[in-house]
């Protein structure tokens, strides 16, 4: 067994469609910064340095090297990371591991994300098989589309109830300074938004974002002499399941199921929707916060929208999900997981400022990337 | 500092042209179906899955497979979008046309889907579980576009 490891200070940077008044080492000094500062650190007290995003939205290679000005990791031990959609929480894992591993006290993950380089639909192309899938594939948009058509076929969900998705998010993202789109929006809004991918229209879909997050973990032997503001890292799981686009079971998103199983029987839990007090998802579109709180076992297939309708999701609901906005109101790609990671640990800090859920004691973050992986991470406040 | 002055680089026309190897698997496939519009699929040994394109791996039992099998070109529609906006092909590096419709058709006899394009770009108008029917290319190249596309048939 590893050591015990709490996140101790998190960092995120004034997000908005192109920072054009960065490149991408000041936006990652940026994030690393405030992750610093929040801790009460300097960049002397980090042992490791792990970092990742998805490189073919700038076209620049191996961040790890041309970042060290921006990281941090002049002279330091640093490891890139990158697993597509999951590269933030992937991060985070991998920021968690370093810390129980016992080899390094204090860990600092970074994710990061330049989408305004690049189309960000062709560059997400680029990451599937160029023979058999890239010639007809439309990127994300596409992808989640196709798997909307199949849940709405399946369980008789409409386009409103996905809409009541985004209404949420949206609304939830008017208490985070860090969300990159703080507007309200009615469920009206998002039916009449242009159509992007029969049944997904823009205002299902997240945002495409420039913007970084640091998240830095301590080991036992380092957290509580660091801050007594922890989020202890209670379990994490991932899973990955296909190659090729096709091969997809059509039954929802199983990786997310199977994942979330796994971190429940570690710690225990037997009713998430009882037990867990605040949810940040990786939800990349409207449709995901129906069918994934499936997957997480929230309720039963086909019952995710009475639980929408009901308000038991919002601010003020029995399980707040995404108090941040989540990702359709903000989505730096690279940093986007390590975001749900960041923001699940200020509820359980107690430091969610005007997005804090009251009481917060166990909050789970999750990261999902196509072929439709996911990763799953809960935190806690208390140390066991 | 004032916003226009805030630059952007352009990487410009570039281009970096790849060659990917298909292999043995890929490679039977894309001849039979470039020389006798044949479509072939490959069946696991241990879980009984025949996938379409065929490979070499079958993931979940990670065993080798060996048994090739003769699909026809029909098949059911499990899946389906219509795209109606345009973005990047990375390999032309011009926009892709929209609308067009992106279906997972599931060959008759085979386990996995297989996306592809649809000839149907109306979305009121595409159902799943509609029967559908590979369109080949008169000029065919041994490319996964030697299908045109999948047209809606009615049985």
């Amino acid at each position: 067994m590893g050591k015990r490891v709490a996140i101790v200070g998190t960092g995120q940077t004034y997000h908005k469609s192109a920072r054009l008044d960065v490149n991408g080492i000041e936006l990652i000094n940026e994030a690393v910064t405030r992750a610093l500062e929040d801790a009460h650190l300097t960049i002397k007290d980090i042992d490791a340095i792990v970092i990742g995003n998805m490189d073919h939205f700038e076209g620049i290679n191996y961040v790890d090297t041309w970042s060290v000005d921006g990281s941090g990791g002049f002279m330091k031990p640093i490891l890139k990371v990158t697993t597509g959609g999951t590269t933030g929480t992937t991060v985070a894992m991998a920021g968690y591991y370093h810390a129980a591993s016992g080899l390094f006290d204090t860990v600092l993950a970074i994710g990061w994300e330049k989408n305004s380089e690049s189309d960000t639909t062709g560059a997400i192309i680029t990451a599937f098989d160029p023979i058999w899938d890239r010639p007809a594939f439309a990127g994300a948009v596409a992808g989640l589309a196709i798997e909307a058509s199949v849940y709405m076929h399946t369980y008789g969900v409409t386009e409103r109830d996905a809409a009541r998705v985004s209404v949420r998010d949206r609304k939830h993202a008017t208490n985070n300074p860090h969300a990159h789109l703080r507007g309200e929006i009615t469920i009206d809004d998002v039916l009449r938004s242009p159509m992007l991918s029969y049944p997904v229209k823009l205002l299902d879909m997240c945002p495409r974002t420039d913007g970084a997050c640091a998240v830095i973990f301590a080991s036992e032997d380092r957290a509580e002499k660091i801050t007594d503001k922890l989020a202890w890292v209670w379990a994490t799981a991932t899973r990955h399941n296909y190659v090729y686009l096709g091969d997809w079971d059509l039954q929802g998103l199983r990786t997310l199921e199977s994942a979330s199983k796994e971190v429940y029987q570690k710690v225990g839990i037997r009713e998430p929707l009882k037990e867990i007090d605040v949810m940040e998802l990786y939800l990349p579109y409207s449709f995901a916060g129906l069918s994934w709180i499936e997957a997480l076992g929230l309720c039963k297939k086909g019952e995710a929208p009475r639980l929408l309708w009901d308000g038991v999701t919002d601010m003020g609901g029995e399980l707040p999900i995404n108090p941040s906005g989540g990702v359709i109101s903000c989505n730096p790609i690279g940093a986007t997981g390590l975001i749900r990671v960041a923001e699940a640990s200020l509820q359980v800090r107690g430091k969610a400022d005007k997005r804090q859920v009251p009481d917060a004691r166990v909050a789970l973050a999750t990261g999902f990337g196509g072929c439709g992986w996911s990763d799953v991470m809960i935190l806690r406040k208390e140390k066991r | 500092m004032e916003k226009k002055d805030l630059l952007t680089i352009s990487s410009g026309e570039q281009a970096q042209p790849f060659n990917w190897s298909v292999g043995r698997y890929g490679s039977k496939f894309l001849t039979e179906l470039r020389d006798h519009k044949k479509i072939l699929g490959i069946k696991c040994p241990s879980c009984g899955w025949v996938y379409v394109p065929p490979r070499r791996v079958c993931g979940k039992c990670f065993v080798e497979m060996s048994d090739w099998t003769e699909l026809s070109p029909k098949g059911t529609l499990m899946a389906f979008t219509v795209l109606m906006f345009s973005f990047v092909d990375p390999d032309s590096g011009k926009e892709r046309p929209v609308p067009y419709g992106y279906g997972y058709i599931r060959f008759d006899g085979a386990d996995s889907s297989f996306p592809h394009f649809l000839k149907e770009t109306d979305y009121k108008k595409i159902k799943i579980g509609a029967r559908v029917e590979a369109v080949f290319e008169e000029k065919r190249r041994g490319h996964l576009l030697d299908i045109k596309y999948f047209r809606i048939i009615q049985e």
